[in-house]
């Protein structure tokens, strides 16, 4: 304790922390976490948005429950909203259209609840994709990579379930779109769908079925999964992006307490508050326009919410084929955009940190980030993804769209058909060569230094522009490129005439490797740059009697060149104080 | 992680980059080796000042905040609706109280944030890392904890007790499982799931009635070229008796008439006529995944599905001409009756809705 005054509220804690120390040794844990290191970057931000939606989630829908029902008995609608006045609705329908209407802050609370549930899910995708591009999912942290995978799929589960319970008009075409979905699933399929709607859709089940879930099943192991992800968090460290002193060996940063205590926990009081303003203003989900849901009713031009829009565009692109086997039908216009593309998109994401591994034959630990275009192929691929993604999505609103343009839905569907296979392609080679051009900027900084745009000519008449060094920040960021070399073809045999028997493995692995690093420019050696800098100081030693003759002179607005006098008089020739070098 | 209990030795040098050195008090990290920023409120008292004023505010009103979110709760009625420019007309109470209670809490953050960017320290600084793979000495210690628990659990010595323990386990989850069959409870007078699929309550003789108002329809009153949503007539009794929409899920159907020589095939046997006079009737249910149909265009004798666009010619037995469904929209057959009403002459001889694993067994 050092000799600041203790207030008697202090005196008091540390009493207490010494009771709670006698009983669960937990001085010992602050000792050595109470200071952790974490290094800042705004984009280390958005893993914490997706944590505090999920605690402003988790409080609003709390409150939900409160006065939500999940039940579809039949009641007659009886409320302040007059258009539904009389109908028969669900219970459910009935009881969200009194949290809406009835209940002051009711409504409040059911936007914060789907606000913050679009937030959560958003920021989770974007949390993701930094992760991917960064590399931050290299060794150690491929497990949390895994962790985080489930914790976007439990994200788009959580949404799908509480879009089905207010049973509304939406809610039940989305219900009745997974009946299709389960209906194709080969020779279980009818069995299936039985026993999750408890018989034929729509049945009386499903909702008070999904509520348990919504409300218990998913949050539950949203919130083990969230906990093993920041206990990895915690126990690895977080990364760094490159920098001065950063290295695979160290953290560079601010203590959590105070610093990183009162930023993080203020940017939850921040996203908390903005999703409560949003939710004041902006109407989100207006049940009472869709009306109740009916088994033959459906409205055209309603739109899911975005991460399940994508599906829905799958669907709509798909061919419309279906195999009839010895009389058995497999549905693959239902199966292969809802089932299998999805399948197999999350499985190459899961497993992407080991196919990397092993293409790099790399088993180092990283601390320190990758810049994405240090990694051109793996950012290509990921912007790809991304561009794959946006057109589905496009696909899913295609009707508005061709609407709005005056466009026939079926040349919309011809175009995006195509635009699916060719674009992810384009945007894949793009990404590469702007990757790669950027690193050969990065590659003449550090050889020739910065541009200035000061232009001499010397004696021999020759013009050059002069370099500047770059500082040492930036040297340090961009000598963080990693020297990766695609793997060597395997030995067949070894020098014995005995067979490789890890040949064909080993192939792959350079091909996949060759196809991951084989596009690069070249680091400078530290010869290079030591020459490089040479040639930098040598301009320098060009420009240095020039620059000591200009501190002299007045550069007036014309251009003329005034002798600047030995006081500083008053401005009157110029008002460019210093007579600065940069207007010669 | 023993290492990590203090900054550094408690005393030790370091120089940090503005070139002065000073100990280290336990519980600090070393400073990285960057350049230090000063801010305005490190070297100026009055802008330091300024910054305490403005964090305090900040706190102060978010408190100022919570009395208003409560005026308004009390004060302002629920069905009160204020207009906001370029969101437009919402309810007044709803935005009152997201915005005061919004504000209450952003405040908070805005007021810690401003704390911590201008007034604490701003130093960036070290601390080690460790690789997370285990000393060679502790990865040791835990076989060997290992290996003496094994031979004390004997359990490489019996093994008749591993595997019955083994298979044991691998069955206890099967009574979980099994329970979960009454998930769907089996009528006593229903069969196999893709039976029920194939069934809806239409019936011979059965008379169509409008799906809102429930009043049979006669053909004279179905314009060329309309459309008229319908459902079976006893809809109504068999959802008061069953309590659910499922008979409505599949018995759901459009009637639309043309004129004759526009038709170009029907679904009934080659030369018969399952309509009447140019009146047809189809499901309405989607093929597809089974959302409900009713764009219908009279001119081409189109009907798009709005989920996926599906597209069934009517004129020519609902084949699909485009879009991502596969089967035909199922016809019911249909003709008048005595007083002149369209009654159904039959179930619907295909199965209606999305396409299922058995579909296509005779
Ligand atoms: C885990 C992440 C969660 C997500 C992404 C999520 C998402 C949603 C969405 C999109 C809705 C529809 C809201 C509407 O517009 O009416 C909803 C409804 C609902 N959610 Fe959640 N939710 C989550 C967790 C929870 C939790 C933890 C609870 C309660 C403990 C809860 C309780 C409810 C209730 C009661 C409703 C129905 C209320 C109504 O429709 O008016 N949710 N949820
Ligand atoms: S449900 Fe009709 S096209 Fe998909």
């Amino acid at each position: 304790m050092s000799t600041e005054q203790i207030s008697g509220i202090e005196k008091k804690g540390a009493s207490a922390a010494t009771y709670v120390d006698e009983r669960v040794h937990s001085n010992s844990w602050f000792s050595r976490n109470l200071n952790k290191v974490f290094p800042d970057h705004w984009s280390f931000m958005l893993g914490e948005i997706a944590l505090y939606s999920f605690v402003v989630v988790l409080l609003s829908g709390v409150y939900l429950t409160l006065f939500y029902k999940p039940s579809v008995v039949e009641v007659i609608y009886d409320g302040p909203y007059i258009p539904l006045k009389g109908v028969t609705i669900s219970e459910a329908y009935d009881s969200a259209l009194a949290i809406s209407f009835e209940v002051r802050g009711g409504l409040l609370m059911r936007q914060i609840h789907h606000w913050s549930a679009l937030f959560f899910v958003v920021a989770i995708a974007v949390h993701m994709f930094r992760v991917f591009f960064t590399g931050a999912f290299r060794k150690p942290r491929e497990l949390n990579w895994v962790v985080g995978m489930t914790l976007a799929l439990m994200a788009l589960a959580a949404g799908f379930t509480g879009y089905s319970l207010p049973d509304d008009l939406l809610s039940g075409t989305g219900l009745r779109i997974i009946e299709g979905i389960i209906l194709a699933i080969p020779v279980i399929g009818t069995w299936a769908s039985f026993l999750v709607f408890g018989g034929e859709f729509p049945g009386v089940d499903i909702i008070s079925r999904l509520y348990g879930i919504h409300i218990l099943l998913v949050p539950g192991i949203i919130v083990g999964l969230i906990t093993v992800h920041l206990m990895m968090v915690w126990t690895q460290k977080h990364t760094q992006f490159p920098g001065p002193g950063r290295t695979d060996k160290n953290v560079v940063g601010y203590p959590l307490m105070p610093v990183y205590m009162a930023k993080a926990g203020g940017f939850f009081f921040l996203i908390f508050g903005l999703i409560t303003i949003i939710a004041g203003i902006v109407q989100i989900n207006p049940i009472w326009i869709f009306g109740p849901y009916t088994p033959d009713q459906v409205s055209a031009g309603t739109q899911p919410d975005w991460y399940i829009g994508w599906l829905d565009g799958a669907l709509r692109l798909m061919p419309n084929i279906e195999w009839i086997i010895f009389d058995y039908t497999i549905s693959l216009n239902v199966l292969i955009p809802t089932v299998v593309l999805p399948g197999l998109i999350v499985t190459a994401a899961i497993i992407y940190p080991w196919l990397e591994a092993w293409a790099t034959g790399d088993k180092r630990e990283h601390h320190v980030l990758d810049r994405p275009r240090n990694a051109p192929t793996r950012t290509a691929l990921g912007v790809m993804a991304i561009v794959f993604y946006v057109i589905l999505w496009v696909g899913g609103g295609n009707d508005i769209i061709a609407v709005g343009f005056d466009l026939s839905i079926n040349f919309m569907i011809w175009f995006l058909r195509f635009a699916l296979i060719i674009l992810p392609a384009l945007a894949f080679i793009i990404t590469k060569r702007i990757c790669l051009s950027l690193q050969r900027r990065d590659r003449d900084k550090l050889l020739h230094g910065r541009e200035t745009g000061r232009i001499l000519r010397l004696p021999t008449g020759e013009f050059i522009e002069v370099h500047a060094p770059v500082n040492e920040e930036e040297r340090a960021v961009l000598e963080s490129k990693p020297d990766d070399k695609p793997l060597p073809e395997p030995p067949e045999s070894d020098s014995a005439g005995v067979r490789n028997p890890k040949y064909k493995s080993g192939r792959r692995a350079a091909g996949l490797s060759r196809f991951l690093y084989r596009d690069t420019i070249e680091k400078p050696t530290e010869a290079e740059i030591h020459h490089g800098d040479e040639a930098i100081e040598a301009e320098d030693d060009f420009e240095a009697p020039l620059l000591e003759r200009e501190e002299s002179m007045h550069v007036a607005h014309d251009g003329s060149v005034l002798a600047k006098p030995a006081v500083d008089a008053p401005e009157t020739t110029s008002d460019n104080g210093d007579g600065g070098s940069e207007q010669s | 992680m023993s290492d990590e209990i203090t900054g550094t030795e408690p005393g030790q040098e370091v120089a940090p980059s503005d070139g002065d050195t000073k100990a280290l008090r336990p519980g600090e990290w070393p400073p990285a080796d960057v350049e230090h920023h000063l801010r305005r409120t490190d070297t100026d008292p009055k802008a330091q000042a300024r910054a305490v004023r403005q964090v305090a505010t900040m706190f102060m009103l978010s408190a100022v905040m919570v009395v208003l979110f409560i005026v308004a709760f009390i004060a302002i009625p629920r069905d009160a609706v204020v207009s906001i420019p370029f969101i437009g007309p919402i309810s007044a109470l709803n935005s009152a109280m997201g915005l005061t209670f919004g504000l209450a809490i952003f405040l908070i953050g805005a007021g810690a944030v401003h704390w911590a960017k201008k007034l604490m320290s701003n130093v960036e600084v070290v601390q080690e890392r460790h690789p997370m793979k285990s000393t060679e000495d502790e990865t040791e210690l835990a076989a060997d904890i290992y290996e003496v628990g094994k031979e004390q659990s004997t359990w490489a010595k019996f093994p008749i007790i591993r595997r019955t323990m083994l298979a044991a386990m691998a069955l206890v989850p099967i009574p979980f499982i099994v329970s979960l069959r009454d998930l769907w409870i089996q009528p006593a007078d229903v069969g196999t799931p893709s039976a029920e699929l194939r069934r809806t309550i239409w019936e011979p003789g059965m008379r169509l009635v409008t799906d809102i108002t429930y009043q049979p329809i006669k053909a004279d009153e179905i314009p060329t070229g309309g459309l008229v949503n319908a459902v079976p007539e006893n809809l109504r009794e068999v959802e008061e008796d069953d309590h659910n929409l499922n008979a409505r899920a599949k018995a759901a159907v459009i009637v639309v008439r043309m004129l004759p020589e526009e038709i170009q095939s029907q679904q009934s046997p080659e030369g018969t006529d399952w309509g009447y006079e140019g009146i047809l009737c189809f499901s309405k249910i989607c093929t597809h995944v089974g959302c409900p149909i009713s764009l219908y265009q009279q001119r081409t004798h189109l009907l798009l599905c709005p989920c996926h666009q599906s597209t069934f010619d009517l004129s020519d037995s609902a084949e699909v001409v485009f879009g991502p469904a596969y089967r035909r929209m199922p016809q019911l057959p249909i003709e008048v009756d005595d007083e002149g009403y369209l009654v159904a002459v039959s179930d619907f001889p295909e199965p209606v809705g999305p396409s299922f694993w058995e579909i296509s067994r005779p």
